[in-house]
């Protein structure tokens, strides 16, 4: 490269920000799921089950993302397991998101009013048809803007994977930098591509925060 | 299995919450058809008793049967107890996320596997009930307090339960809407439905009450016919009538 920022170099860009999308993707999804299953771990009625989860969303919650990448990528290397830099990323996102949204749903689930539980109870509906028919629904509602903010955080923290050697947006814009020298326009343009994919969601989130609470009201027929 | 035909009979029931002994020895039976009305003091165990028939609370002495479910065997059938057996809470706990008709057929779709279309036409009944046919379709925030309690009610008849137990079904709606509701529960009694009701309202409980009980520091302080609402042989009672009167 070299020269002044040219189509070659927006291309190099484009493909680091798809980058950023795939782990985005990745986190939301496998973090999405293992953050469930945590939530419902924290809420069991085994106490064990409780105990354990609350330690492992304490451990990963006091621990960088960062070292986090470190650890999956190089440290587990060192012991014999070499992984690729898309593995360590995608798992290492994984586990951090599990910690944080996971303890994001615990609160909303927690959150729908305890005579609920006992209403859905009294009808004799079992457990898992409380939980999916009763409590989820509205639990997903009070979790909808805290969730969508998160994600906005996560999109912006995919730039750590970089540290695995893995070329995202931001490490893209670095190689970039290291030809170009330009690095007021460089990371300009980087900066631009993340408010890109981050503003769309914080939009969402505020929209829906100003409709949180409420429930969604069907127009009344007949 | 029913203990001479009652459908609902408590003996010697005992239940603490840590120190706080609630329950101290309560025994009582209600017979099919019949309503019950407890009173007492705020505190005095009334929810608590009433929520031991459906064990919403476990008991840690004593025996408890409603509609031959032994409700203090460890090992009771849940399932099949709150099928028999309909509550109502003082709040109105309604499904916000659904409208009237999915709040009411929620139950019978899952747990009696009712097809759609008949839980929809019985939907249509117990609303009529309770006259509230014409919200079908309305969620419950656009619903007044005292119509939400009575879709309660409603949902829970649904199920078809062998007794209903109602816990100060009145006492979170305004004045102008307690009557309303009075009226559906009237209307329960008169059907022959079997009933359990905690309640502040005396004037009701003498109308509708075929045995009265009031609490008083976790006992059966004083039993009987609606008639000792207006003739007590306790001075608690008395004091209590007296005060609500
Ligand atoms: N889950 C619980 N844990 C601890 N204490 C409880 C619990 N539920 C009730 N209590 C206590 O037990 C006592 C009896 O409560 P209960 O709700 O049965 O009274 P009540 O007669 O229904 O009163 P009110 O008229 O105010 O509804 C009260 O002192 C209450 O604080
Ligand atoms: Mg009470």
């Amino acid at each position: 490269m070299g020269g002044s920022l040219n189509a070659n170099h927006l291309l190099f860009l484009g493909h680091g920000a798809l980058w950023t999308i795939g782990l985005s993707l990745i986190a939301f999804a496998g973090g999405g799921i293992a953050a469930f299953i945590i939530a419902l771990c924290r809420i069991s009625p085994n106490r064990a089950v409780r105990i354990v989860t609350a330690g492992y969303v304490q451990l990963i919650q006091g621990t960088p993302l960062l070292v986090i990448m470190f650890l999956s990528y190089f440290g587990l290397s060192a012991i014999g397991f070499s992984i690729s830099p898309l593995a360590a990323a995608g798992a290492s996102l994984t586990v951090y998101v599990s910690a944080y949204l996971g303890e994001i749903w615990r609160g909303c689930i927690q959150a729908v009013p305890k005579p609920q539980w006992e209403a859905a109870e009294g009808l004799a509906l079992t457990k898992a048809e409380r939980m999916t028919k009763v409590i989820l629904p509205q639990a997903i509602r009070i979790a909808t803007p805290p969730t969508v903010g998160f994600m906005v955080q996560i999109i912006k923290n995919t730039s750590l994977a970089s540290v695995v050697g893995f070329v995202e947006l931001a490490r893209a814009g670095q190689i970039i930098n290291n030809s170009l020298f330009e690095p007021f326009l460089t990371y300009s343009v980087i900066a631009v591509i993340y408010f890109a994919l981050c503003y769309p969601i914080s939009r969402l989130s505020r929209r829906l925060e100003r409709r949180s609470g409420l429930p969604r009201i069907k127009p009344v027929t007949a | 299995m029913d203990t001479n035909g009652a459908v609902v009979s408590a003996r010697d029931v005992h239940k603490s919450f840590g120190p706080l002994k609630v329950l101290d020895g309560i025994d009582f039976e209600v017979q099919r058809g019949e309503v019950m009305v407890i009173i007492g003091r705020s505190g005095s165990g009334k929810s608590t008793a009433l929520r031991c028939l459906d064990r919403f609370e476990t008991i840690d002495e004593g025996e408890i049967i409603v509609c031959g479910h032994h409700v203090s065997d460890p090992n009771i059938d849940l399932r099949a107890l709150r099928q028999d057996v309909g509550i109502v809470f003082q709040s109105y706990n309604l499904f916000p996320h659904l409208t009237v008709e999915e709040n009411i057929i929620l139950a019978p779709c899952s747990v009696k596997r009712a097809s759609k279309t008949a839980a929809k036409e019985q939907a249509k009944r117990v609303l009529a009930q309770v006259g509230l046919e014409e919200k079908l379709h309305y969620y419950p925030e656009q619903l007044s307090g005292g119509q939400q309690q009575r879709a309660a009610i409603a949902r829970s008849l649904a199920m078809q339960p062998k007794v209903m137990l109602f816990d100060e079904v009145t006492s979170a709606l305004d004045p102008e809407l307690t009557g309303e509701v009075l009226k559906v529960i009237e209307a329960l009694a008169a059907d022959g439905m079997t009933m359990v009701m905690v309640t502040h309202e005396m004037g009701f409980a003498k109308g509708i009450a075929d045995q009265v009980l009031f609490m008083h520091r976790g006992k059966v302080h004083e039993s009987g016919p609606a008639t000792i609402l207006t003739s007590p042989t306790t001075p608690e009672l008395a004091q209590f009538v007296g005060k609500e009167l």
